[in-house]
């Protein structure tokens, strides 16, 4: 395989990094020679359902499952009770008062928090008698009143979600609190205020949640294929769960249909599935159906913010007030628990502007509804909406532009320590801002805008700017008080006889590219043809130990320990070849796939050549050295992480009649550092754009009284299709991170981060005119029809 | 146990003898009884498309169709397009223009654009768009996999002229050209 650098838009440091290198994924993915979870199949293979409660909130009084055994091809049924394995409780290192901490039991054992909860797995010989199987249970219950809001959740007297929560409060957080914070505010000539709602949202993988568990009697151990973006932290949990020792679980995760957070999260019911396994010494396979997946797997984003900020004459921010609620659902997620919304948007939220004195309280509130999970950035795409929207209403007040307003504020001297105790590296917050205005103006779109506007037409533009902080080592995860502290990743890079690499990664790709992105950095620092580069993942018996990916954390972290691995094999290559061309290491130098003399370049040995020595003649190999050519590496970050960025630009059109708001143009100007794959990088802009519009527009799962929730399938939980989501302009910058091995950013989650603003802020120009303002999410057609109806 | 039947089914040109419950989908079929994992599930009730295969030639979704329906009727599969390692043109313009990222949509939009090309190669981009919204993907934005359906279909359209014109070069060299 080659690379080419059509697309590269900086001079690659080697032959791949920078590079849009094809990806090595696609032709197995191509020809339907992916294996995922589903297409695995054992001998003797037995198929799992669960037995949901239908009751959001209440205690089960009975359950029968006599009638389920009854049911031809059931092999077995089991509740709690029958499995006797221990819940997942995920803490902080906070006091009580600050965070209380929940059980999720793998299956519910009496009282069931939402509509979809577990009550037994139903074992059975396909999966068809499966579902037969759970139709046939016979459940009763003492239905209690379910807290459907958060509002509910906050009333006094409310019903208890957890009996241990008293008032419904997961997390409880003050932070910051500048000194002479309300006096700014008094004084202060401009002061907005902003109130935000956004919708519960299902990150919607494509491949639902799935594994396959089965007892292996000559490892003694239990190997569970299951789709995740965090394997070893599936083994610990599993382990615990099940009273075996850590080594005796191997979780290896197969290709995987997307992730986007809702699986960095332990699930109780491949927990379930394991255990089943255990019991019956059958391989057992779970795949969640649609429904399931839609209504009890892990959702997110369901917010409230009531910000407010002071400006000055001039347009500079004073201050930023804010008062954050999350509703999390039913149970805390491990290992990031249900703080995980509220802390995120709390240490964050003054993200790229200059704000001198903050305060911020976070909450998380627990209600019936299927818990939550982080998803693609994270309450990111929230507080950057409410920021963008301050800055909208502030500039309206002042009678300033946005744009410019904008531009006042933002942070330009780096590296700049933020009222919110984070240090943000070197970034293109400014520059990004004009370039996509001027790419929007040059593009004619302020011009279309005033001549629709002159004939009727609701046409408006929008921005948002944003940083990401990518790469949160375990100094960031410590700094938010997890009691278990994600952060760094190992890497072993081996060469063999034939001197081909294996490189192990304890991140996990599903649908990123590392095995092409991971091998490209590997390659270039091995000077090695990246065909001879392996990247294995997903194996906790392989890798050695990893984080998984989320957070857009795999280039910055997976990928430094990368390339530190490989520094240490080329230092052990040179090492062995100075002690056989009879020199020093350091008058030796890799060169595309040997270590030849620096003063004699005819004079050296291929990796293949070395390493047979190293491996086959051992007794050549220099005294100093050990045979073998294998070494580990571990990478983490202490400080404050490294910050990507970027500024969106959206154009839209309101629909009379219809309400339907269409995006005419969509323009991302993204920074994120050195890009390894040009190409990678521009498909997590799109997609995570994608998913962004699906927050600002389409997307949301609402329960009604009873707790039953409204979407149980495509047709009542709207994907967008390609008729709704735009093509997308993407311009770089490139600001090199200095924090990471190769000055790459993460890049994974920006796009979901800044869509919801520009869209928002987009509608809102459009409605200037109108003189009503949207400030929920996602913009239905019937909000956008009203507000036009009104003005007319 | 519910009655089997005795089905003949033409996947892929080949002939497979099966005996299934009516009530088994065309997807499960070809997935669990004949091991063609390459049609994929997404939702089982014919929104997301992923389970996409050609039925004599028109893309259907295989999760709405039952097994027994599909009896005599030519199935194509996404395991059809390569030949060997060989990619075909349109999963090569898939992997040029990064249109697939998890890949768990893709054996659904290339079965879909196949059977599309076939009846409309002279497809506009906005009828290539209005087509892939048949599909989800939650992955790529979509717009990657509009460039790839449609710079396969313009390449597929090059070779069609340039073998039109080698055609007719060729016959007016052997003379047979006139009165045509
Ligand atoms: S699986 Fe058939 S349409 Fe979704
Ligand atoms: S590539 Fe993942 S769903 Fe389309």
């Amino acid at each position: 395989m080659s690379a080419h650098t059509t697309e590269s838009r900086h001079a690659p440091a080697g032959r791949y990094v920078g590079a849009s290198v094809p990806r090595r994924e696609d032709p197995r993915l191509l020809t339907g020679r992916g294996r995922f979870v589903d297409d695995i199949r054992i001998p003797g293979l037995l198929h799992a359902q669960f037995v949901r409660s239908r009751v959001a909130s209440g205690v089960v009084t009975s359950i029968d499952l006599s009638a389920v055994l009854d049911v031809p091809g059931v092999v077995a049924a089991y509740t709690a009770a029958d499995l006797d394995v221990i819940g997942i409780t995920a803490v902080l290192d906070r006091p009580r008062t600050q965070f209380v901490p929940t059980e999720m039991p793998i299956l519910a054992r009496d009282r069931v928090r939402f509509a979809g909860e577990p009550l037994a797995i139903v074992i059975a010989e396909d999966p068809y008698a499966a579902e037969d199987g759970v139709e046939a249970a016979a459940v009763t219950y003492q239905v209690h009143t379910p807290v459907t809001s958060a509002e509910q959740a906050l009333e006094p007297g409310a019903p208890l979600v957890h009996d241990e929560a008293a008032d419904n409060v997961l997390l409880d957080v003050s932070m910051f609190a500048t000194e002479g914070i309300d006096e700014v505010f008094a004084e202060a000539p401009c002061v907005v205020r902003v109130r935000t709602r956004t919708g519960r949202q299902n990150a919607v993988p494509l491949e639902t949640r799935g594994a396959v568990a089965d007892w292996d009697d000559r490892d003694a151990q239990l190997v569970v294929r299951t789709c995740t973006q965090v394997p070893h932290q599936v083994r610990t949990v599993m382990a615990r769960s099940l009273r075996l020792d850590e080594r005796a679980v191997r979780v290896i995760t197969p290709d995987m249909g997307g992730g986007f957070g809702q699986k960095c999260v332990v699930g109780r019911e491949e927990i379930a599935v394991a255990a089943a396994a255990l019991r019956l010494r059958r391989p057992v396979k779970w795949i969640e159906d649609r429904k399931d997946a839609l209504t009890a797997s892990f959702l997110a984003r369901e917010q409230r913010y009531d910000a407010r900020a002071a400006f000055d004459r001039d347009g500079r921010i004073l201050a930023l007030d804010a008062d954050i609620v999350c509703d999390m659902g039913a149970y805390s997620c491990y290992p990031f628990t249900a703080a995980v919304e509220p802390l995120m948007a709390s240490a964050e939220m003054p993200g790229v502007y200059r704000v001198p004195a903050y305060r911020v309280r976070g909450r998380a509130v627990t209600t019936n509804k299927a818990p939550s999970a982080p998803y693609r950035g994270v309450s990111r795409p929230q507080y950057v909406m409410v920021m963008e929207r301050l800055f909208e209403r502030a500039a309206r007040e002042l009678k300033v532009d946005a744009v410019e307003l904008r531009r006042r504020n933002l942070i330009t001297e780096f590296p700049y320590s933020g009222v919110n105790n984070i240090t943000y590296d070197a970034g293109s917050y400014l520059d990004s801002l004009n370039l996509c205005e001027q790419v929007l103006k040059d593009e004619g779109w302020y011009d279309l805008k005033a001549a629709a506007a002159a004939g009727g037409r609701h046409v408006g533009i929008g921005y948002s700017c944003f940083n990401e902080r990518t790469g949160y080592g375990s100094g960031a995860f410590a700094q938010r008080k997890m009691s278990v502290v994600p952060g760094f990743d190992m890497t072993e890079a081996r060469m063999d006889t034939t001197g081909s690499v294996t490189i192990t990664t304890g991140t996990l790709s599903h649908g990123q590219s590392h095995e092409t992105t991971l091998a490209q950095i590997a390659a270039d620092e091995l000077k090695l043809d990246i065909s001879k580069i392996k990247i294995v993942q997903g194996d906790t018996d392989r890798v050695i130990y990893g984080w998984g990916t989320f957070a857009s954390r795999s280039v910055v972290v997976g990928g430094s320990a990368v390339r530190l691995a490989a520094v240490k094999l080329a230092e052990k290559l040179r090492m062995l070849a100075a002690g056989l061309l009879d020199t020093t290491p350091d008058d030796v130098e890799l060169d595309d796939g040997r270590v030849r003399r620096r003063d004699d370049p005819g004079r050296g040995l291929g990796y293949a050549e070395l390493a047979d020595i190293a491996y086959l003649k051992a007794h050549l190999v220099p005294k100093d050295l050990e045979p073998g050519l294998s070494v580990t590496a571990t990478f983490d970050v202490f400080t404050d992480g490294t910050f990507g960025n970027a500024t969106h630009g959206a154009v839209v059109e309101l629909h009379k009649g219809t309400g339907r708001v269409e995006i005419l143009r969509y323009v991302c100007v993204e920074d994120c550092g050195v890009a390894i794959n040009p190409m990678v990088v521009e498909g997590q802009c799109r997609g995570g754009i994608a998913q962004g519009i699906a927050g600002a527009l389409f997307e949301q799962v609402t329960y009604d009284e009873q707790g039953e929730p409204s979407a149980t399938g495509f047709l009542d939980y709207k994907v967008p299709t390609a008729s709704e989501i735009p093509d997308v302009a993407i311009h770089h910058l490139e600001t090199p991170s200095a924090l990471t091995e190769s000055g790459a950013k993460g890049v994974g989650e920006g796009g979901t981060i800044g869509a919801p603003a520009a869209v928002l802020n987009a509608v809102n120009d459009a409605l200037a005119p109108t003189g009503v303002e949207l400030n929920d999410t996602p913009i239905t057609p019937e909000t956008v029809q009203r507000a036009l109806e009104q003005a007319s | 146990m519910t009655d089997r039947q005795l089905i003949t089914l033409r996947v892929n040109g080949e002939p497979y003898e099966l005996v299934i419950e009516p009530r088994r989908t065309l997807a499960d079929t070809l997935r669990q009884d004949l091991g063609l994992t390459g049609t994929h599930l997404g939702c089982e009730h014919g929104i997301c498309g992923a389970c996409t295969v050609l039925v004599d030639g028109a893309p259907a979704r295989a999760c709405l169709m039952f097994a027994v329906q599909a009896e005599d009727r030519d199935i194509r599969t996404v395991e059809s397009l390569a030949d060997g390692d060989e990619l075909s043109d349109l999963q090569r313009a898939f992997s040029a223009h990064h249109a697939l990222q998890c890949g768990f949509c893709t054996p659904g939009f290339l079965m879909l654009a196949e059977g599309f090309l076939a009846e409309r190669p002279e497809a506009t981009r906005e009828e290539i768009r209005e087509l892939v919204s048949s599909n989800l993907c939650r992955c790529t934005g979509y717009q990657p996999i509009v460039d790839a359906v449609e710079d396969c279909a313009r390449r597929r359209q090059a070779s069609r002229r340039e073998h039109d014109r080698a055609a007719c070069g060729e016959a007016e060299r052997s003379g047979h050209a006139a009165g045509a």
